[in-house]
């Protein structure tokens, strides 16, 4: 079975160029020196205070996410297609996004049903006939993949809403070249750490009209209770922009204000941590306190930028996802770089059958689910566990789709016994505003456990740094 | 025929508060049914901006005032010129596709019985637009109007077990039952002339996507379409939605609402 995966780092027993620089690194590192790294590394996590809180799971909701100290490893030409499938992608999503808060051609040409765009719950009536400055929704384009060969990447899911991880991008690489600067010095891998300043240049890129000036650019974050919120300061801090929540902001006039202690200032552009639904109680949930009244009318008269905008999310449901390859020939007229990974919506009665016939060899999702939860990895189940999904699935099929279990490639790992193959997933974070930019790199996650293909932190994956070698 | 409005709300806190934020939806739709010639909107001491036309074509704007305060009052005087279009919405600009109606929230929620009814009610029907209003009759018939019995919470299959309500339940109703028929159906606010029959404050009424009329309005609390005795602001999923006036105090305290509305016909 272990032969079957891709392994990234060994093509049998030949080192892969571009984990040259790796090689003997980890077979010569001794077991005590190895093992006061990682808790090195762990102290220094607990000190910046990267900590992802985990739903559902009870115990301590502060736990770290584990970090594996071997390196996940690209080529630059490897990377290369890569970064130009991504940004296929990500101008595809935005173009689809764009073009059903208006025309809705795609919808009229019959490439998409009508019923999964306007149906769709995550379609905002309120965000229709508002075009947003440069016509960007989907500022930061969360896509994730999995490599299946050498010259083989497949797309998962894409997240056009507030994909979080980027913060354990930029920290496990500062991290790596504090314990390992060695490593930095013998082998030319691309920074990452121009990933703040990027971010800024793109949401100042995508400034409303009405902003005079150098634009003013604020984190909205739901409070320190969220599992994201050190995500949210730390960017904040990165970028050197302010960090509000809902009662910092008011709206007065045209404008939106943030409180300082010099009086009030004018936002021009927010970047939002918070759901659609809550993010104006005057539009959305009544009952929202984490928002600020006025704000989506602020933004529909042109008077400020949300990121992502207001409705992006309907590009990133599971039951679109399957027609983003279309997306990208009817608004990009190119053939799509990355491959999605086939899917069988169980909605559809042919699709149901074969799902239901084949659920041993699937892994079944909830349409609207996320983070890991609520799925069947057929290959990994019990027949008891296959059986009481079977249940589910019958009982609402139109809320699950499946796809065939992937290869997973592995990367090195370290493991109890020394270093093992582990399963690996990747999160890079393309950028969209006036320009699309992709910095080279982005989250691996990598399932511990022997065997597992659940990268999810949520399910105990831990995370790696991504090195793309320079060119 | 020419209709005059006046209508007053008036928000009262018992302690004075800091700040309302308001999102506006006061202004009369432009389509041929109706045209405003005088239309006037004013609160006393607030700030207005953020104007703009939404994608269902209803103008909003944002109001609010800066306290401490312990009233606020909205005043909206205007003359509007209406033509009976038999509940007709034709030539009103919009951007939403119908099918994006096809969808409740915790107002129009179906249960059983509404989809019961909406089955029953349009079972002899041979048209769209005979089904609509087959189906407006139904839920005038299974829900008397009552007030009192009902209270802004009310849901459209809370009602109909009630068998009573007013203007905002039979609408709920009727939207729930038209979503089981797969018949996109909105929320519209706006003012009725009435005399002697049925009059509230500001009134309610549901419309209907009917192919090839397009979006059609029914009153099932009257039991007719709207004519020129009606003036249409705006729209919604539900009565939240669509809102003439959506509001958040900030500030310790109880609220106290008063609406008075007033619609005349001027004399030709």
């Amino acid at each position: 079975m272990g032969n079957a995966y891709f392994n990234e780092m060994y093509d049998g027993s030949e080192v892969r160029v571009p984990y040259e620089g790796l090689s003997g690194w980890a077979d010569g590192m001794p077991a005590e020196f190895r093992s006061l790294k990682q808790t090195e590394a762990e102290a220094l996590f607990r000190r910046i205070g990267i900590t992802f809180a985990v739903y559902g799971e009870g115990g301590d909701p502060d736990r770290l996410i584990p970090f594996d100290m071997f390196p996940r490893v690209f080529a630059a030409d490897e990377w290369r297609k890569l970064e130009r499938g991504i940004k296929q992608r990500a101008r595809a999503l935005n173009a689809f996004l764009l073009d059903v808060y208006g025309r809705g051609e795609i919808v009229k040409a019959g490439q998409i049903p009508s019923r999964l765009v306007y149906r769709n719950e995550a379609f905002e009536h309120a965000a229709v006939g508002f075009k947003p400055p440069r016509g960007v929704y989907s500022h930061i384009v969360g896509i994730d993949l999995v490599r299946t060969g050498p010259d083989e990447f497949y797309v998962l899911e894409d997240n056009c809403r507030t994909p979080s991880g980027v913060s354990y991008m930029l920290e496990n690489r500062e991290i790596m070249m504090r314990m390992f600067p060695q490593l930095f010095q013998e082998n030319r891998i691309a920074p990452v750490e121009g990933y703040p300043q990027l971010l800024k240049r793109t949401l100042a890129s995508v400034a409303p009209d009405k902003c005079e000036g150098e634009p003013t650019i604020a984190i909205l974050t739901p409070g320190h209770f969220n599992s994201a919120y050190y995500e949210h300061s730390f960017l904040a801090d990165m970028m050197g922009v302010e960090l509000v929540e809902g009662q910092d902001l008011f709206a007065s006039g045209d404008f939106i204000y943030m409180r300082t202690t010099e009086g009030p200032k004018r936002v021009d552009v927010i970047y939002r941590r918070i759901d659609d639904a809550f993010i104006d109680p005057l539009c959305f949930r009544p009952d929202s306190m984490l928002g600020i009244p006025g704000l989506m009318n602020a933004y529909r008269s042109g008077a400020i930028t949300i990121a992502s905008a207001p409705g992006a999310g309907v590009a990133d449901d599971k039951a679109i996802y399957t027609f983003v390859p279309d997306m990208i020939r009817f608004y990009l007229g190119e053939e799509p770089i990355l491959n999605n990974v086939p899917t069988w919506q169980c909605g559809k009665k042919d699709d149901l059958k074969y799902v239901l016939d084949n659920l041993p060899e699937l892994v079944v999702k909830e349409v609207h689910g996320s983070g890991g939860y609520g799925m069947l990895v057929g290959p990994k189940s019990t027949k008891a566990q296959i059986e009481t999904f079977r249940a589910k699935i019958e009982e609402d099929p139109g809320n699950y789709i499946a796809q065939p279990t992937l290869s997973l490639s592995t990367c090195p790992t370290f493991v109890e016994e020394g270093v093992a193959p582990r399963h690996v997933d990747l999160r890079p974070y393309c950028l969209v505003g006036e320009r699309i930019e992709l910095v080279p790199g982005g989250l691996t996650r990598v399932a511990l456990t022997e065997g597992s293909l659940v990268v999810n932190s949520s399910q105990g994956g831990g995370v790696k740094d991504t090195w793309v070698m320079a060119e | 025929m020419r209709l005059n409005v006046t209508h007053k709300t008036t928000y009262r806190f018992d302690q004075p508060i800091r700040r309302v934020v308001q999102s506006l939806r006061l202004w009369p739709s432009e389509f041929e049914g109706q045209i405003a010639t005088e239309w006037n909107v004013d609160i006393p001491g607030s700030v207005r901006g953020s104007a703009f036309r939404n994608g269902a074509g209803d103008w909003i704007e944002t109001s609010t005032v800066t306290g401490p305060i312990d009233e606020v009052m909205v005043t909206v005087t205007g003359t509007v010129e209406t033509t009976d279009l038999s509940g007709v919405l034709r030539g009103h600009r919009e951007r939403v596709p119908p099918e994006a109606y096809l969808r409740t929230t915790r107002f129009t929620r179906p249960d059983t019985a509404l989809a019961k009814l909406a089955e029953g009610a349009t079972k002899g029907a041979d048209s769209p637009l005979k089904a609509a209003h087959d189906l407006a009759n139904a839920i005038r018939d299974a829900i008397a109007y009552t007030p009192g019995e009902t209270d802004s919470h009310t849901t459209a299959s809370e009602a109909l077990a009630k068998g009573a309500g007013v203007c905002q339940d039979h609408t709920h109703a009727l939207i729930a039952a038209a979503q089981t028929l797969e018949i996109p159906a909105r929320y519209v606010v706006g003012y009725l002339h009435a005399e002697g029959s049925i009059a509230e404050a500001s009134h309610a009424w549901a419309e209907l996507w009917v192919e090839g009329l397009g979006w059609v309005g029914f009153d099932p609390a009257n039991g007719v379409s709207p004519d020129e005795n009606y003036i249409r602001i705006g729209s919604g999923l539900d009565s939240v939605d669509a809102a003439l006036i959506r509001g958040v105090s900030q500030g310790a305290g109880s609220e106290e609402l008063d609406v008075d509305v007033q619609v005349s016909a001027a004399d030709q």
